[in-house]
């Protein structure tokens, strides 16, 4: 298990890192969910040591990650794929990974065969590896050592829809056996396939953080509806007090569908379409980063933006 | 705006939260000289190095052998000479070698991996300076092979070689040698970079002896300080280990100080706080 407390990494004036505090149980996989720059890498490298923290402490369980003796046989590291010698064939990083640790040779066909790099990859120096592949073998040096906590930063980038599920089936299975895993991703669906928790963290900041069903009913209503006379309805929902923003053809509402529904009898409005319009946790991932985000979502689609509809963007 | 949910207890529970490492030994010493000798030729650029220095090696040793066989050896060479002919290619090609042991991992990012599977900084480093000085003593034998072939060749040419060997050179050869290496590991656990390094290293050794010389014919108070600063020529009398008296030793081991012991110091000291990217 990974316990965080009160981690906080400071560049100069630049918070990268703003009091984290967090626990990665054994036996599930833990999402680390954040857009670019959100300090997620930064967290990950404190935990191994590489970077020092301003303030703060991480136990890897139980222990400092300086104090445990050979590191690589309890702690699977994987932090930047592409950081390896670009003239070294897969097999022989992953022949210095087992030597270092002291494991038998034959480990290292047991994880080639595990990421499925067949024989004549192995050989090809990394330089001439995909994106994928080098993810491939950075999870096979993580887990070289048979370690039981797996710290892995943007695993899934670069591996194809067949890869991501084998990784999930993989880590799953890890977990399963009662092992720890923190993997970091800034894609949402990523993390959604893979992690039975998650944490989300937004300009160094965890802004939420639990599993799938129990983030999502934190979620605000949202209504997507489309009348005869979407003006009117508008400002109907307006009076009541009711965000609105025109989506498409139609209005997309901060209110469950029953409430615009009874606006629209009220108000005399036929409707021509009401549904909810939650958008899931792609919503409340950018809703709750929106602050840290480098580019800005688009005003139309902008969550809980509180724009007034002008009369002429609602046809 | 935070929303935190406590987890969910796990399903089966009995999960250890903590590690057991007492069960674990820490990553002997020893194996870590072991990784690092390999990474030391797993590369091209490793390889062809040490490829190059044994090349090098057998080219200057073997025009001395034809300059001796084709002028009836005029220079006089015997067995030890060809060690010294030897020192010219791999005082050069020694420094490279500290240099690229420490900045290949950085110019590669490849330290990210051995600092996490070895997060004692400075064994890792110590393996490295291990392998530097184990690399040295390979090319002294090399060095030596490679001129008893040499002097037998000239001996056929000539017909009789001279087998003396001086073992007071060997010896002085080895150790000049050492020191040249860790001037380069030194500048390199400083600097960080493989083209830095390698530039401010031939810089000192051709430069900077240069300077101190024009500095001393023009500054006669400058004379005396200069032979304190001058590492290159405090080194002279270690070739032969003639070295003697307290005012050369005094030289070299203040202008060691100088050249060596602080940009190691500063360089480790920067080797064990840097963040490693």
């Amino acid at each position: 298990m990974i316990t965080v407390e009160g981690l906080t990494r400071t560049y100069g004036a630049y918070t990268a890192v703003d009091d984290v505090s967090f626990v990665a149980q054994p036996g599930r996989v833990t999402g680390f969910l954040g857009p670019n720059g959100a300090g997620k890498t930064t967290t990950m490298r404190i935990m191994v040591g590489l970077t020092p923290p301003t303030r703060g402490s991480v136990t890897i369980g139980g222990h400092r990650y300086a104090d445990i003796p050979n590191p690589g046989r309890h702690v699977g590291v994987l932090l930047d794929a592409s950081a390896q010698h670009a003239g070294r064939t897969g097999r022989e990083i992953l022949t210095l990974g087992a030597r270092t640790m002291g494991l038998p040779m034959s480990r290292v066909d047991e994880m080639l065969a595990l990421v499925s790099l067949d024989d004549s990859e192995a050989k090809r120096r990394l330089r001439n590896y995909s994106l994928g592949m080098k993810q491939r073998l950075g999870i096979a040096h993580a887990l070289l050592g048979d370690p039981s906590v797996l710290i892995l930063d943007e695993p899934a980038n670069g591996l194809d829809p067949a890869g991501i599920r084998w990784m999930r089936g993989l880590l799953k299975g890890y977990a399963d056996r009662g092992g720890t895993v923190l993997l970091s991703s800034h894609l949402l669906h990523e993390v959604e396939l893979i992690a039975d928790e998650m944490i989300l963290i937004g300009h160094g900041r965890i802004v939420a953080q639990g599993d799938k069903e129990s983030l999502l009913r934190e979620e605000r209503p949202s209504t997507l509806v489309t009348s005869l006379d979407n003006d009117r309805l508008a400002a109907a929902l307006q009076a009541a007090g009711v965000g609105v923003t025109p989506a498409g053809g139609g209005l997309r509402v901060d209110a469950d569908p029953t409430s615009v529904g009874r606006a629209a009898l009220e108000a005399g409005v036929v409707l021509t379409d009401l549904r909810s319009g939650s958008r899931g946790l792609e919503d409340l991932f950018l809703q709750l980063t929106a602050s840290t985000q480098r580019e800005q979502p688009a005003p139309p689609t902008a969550p809980f933006a509180q724009t007034q509809p002008t009369q002429g963007a609602v046809r | 705006m935070s929303t935190t949910t406590s987890s969910t207890p796990t399903p089966g529970a009995a999960v250890p939260r903590t590690i057991d490492v007492s069960g674990t030994a820490p990553v002997p010493f020893g194996r870590l000289v072991a990784v690092e000798l390999r990474k030391s030729y797993d590369t091209r650029a490793g390889f062809w190095l040490l490829g190059t220095i044994a090349g090098l090696v057998v080219l200057a040793e073997g025009i001395a052998t034809a300059v001796g066989i084709t002028q009836d050896n005029s220079p006089g060479l015997d067995f030890g000479a060809f060690v010294g002919v030897a020192a010219f290619v791999t005082a050069v090609l020694l420094p490279v070698l500290g240099i690229m042991l420490v900045t290949s991992e950085w110019g590669q990012r490849t330290a990210m991996v051995t600092f996490s599977l070895e997060p004692r900084r400075p064994r890792v480093v110590a393996a490295k300076y291990v392998v530097g000085l184990i690399l040295t003593v390979a090319t002294a034998l090399v060095a030596v092979a490679i001129g008893a072939v040499c002097n037998a060749f000239l001996g056929l040419g000539i017909g009789g070689a001279d087998w003396t060997f001086g073992w007071d050179y060997f010896v002085g050869f080895l150790i000049v040698q050492s020191l040249a290496m860790t001037s380069g590991f030194a500048l390199a656990t400083l600097l960080l970079s493989t083209p830095a390094a390698i530039v401010v290293f031939f810089a000192y050794s051709y430069v900077v002896p240069t300077i101190l010389a024009l500095a001393s014919a023009f500054l006669d108070w400058f004379e005396p300080i200069s032979d304190y600063i001058d590492f290159q020529r405090a080194q002279v009398p270690l070739r032969d280990l003639s070295i003697s008296g307290g005012e050369q030793w005094g030289q070299l081991l203040v202008s060691a100080a100088v050249w060596l012991v602080v940009p190691l110091a500063l360089g480790l000291r920067r080797i064990l706080r840097a963040e490693v990217k």
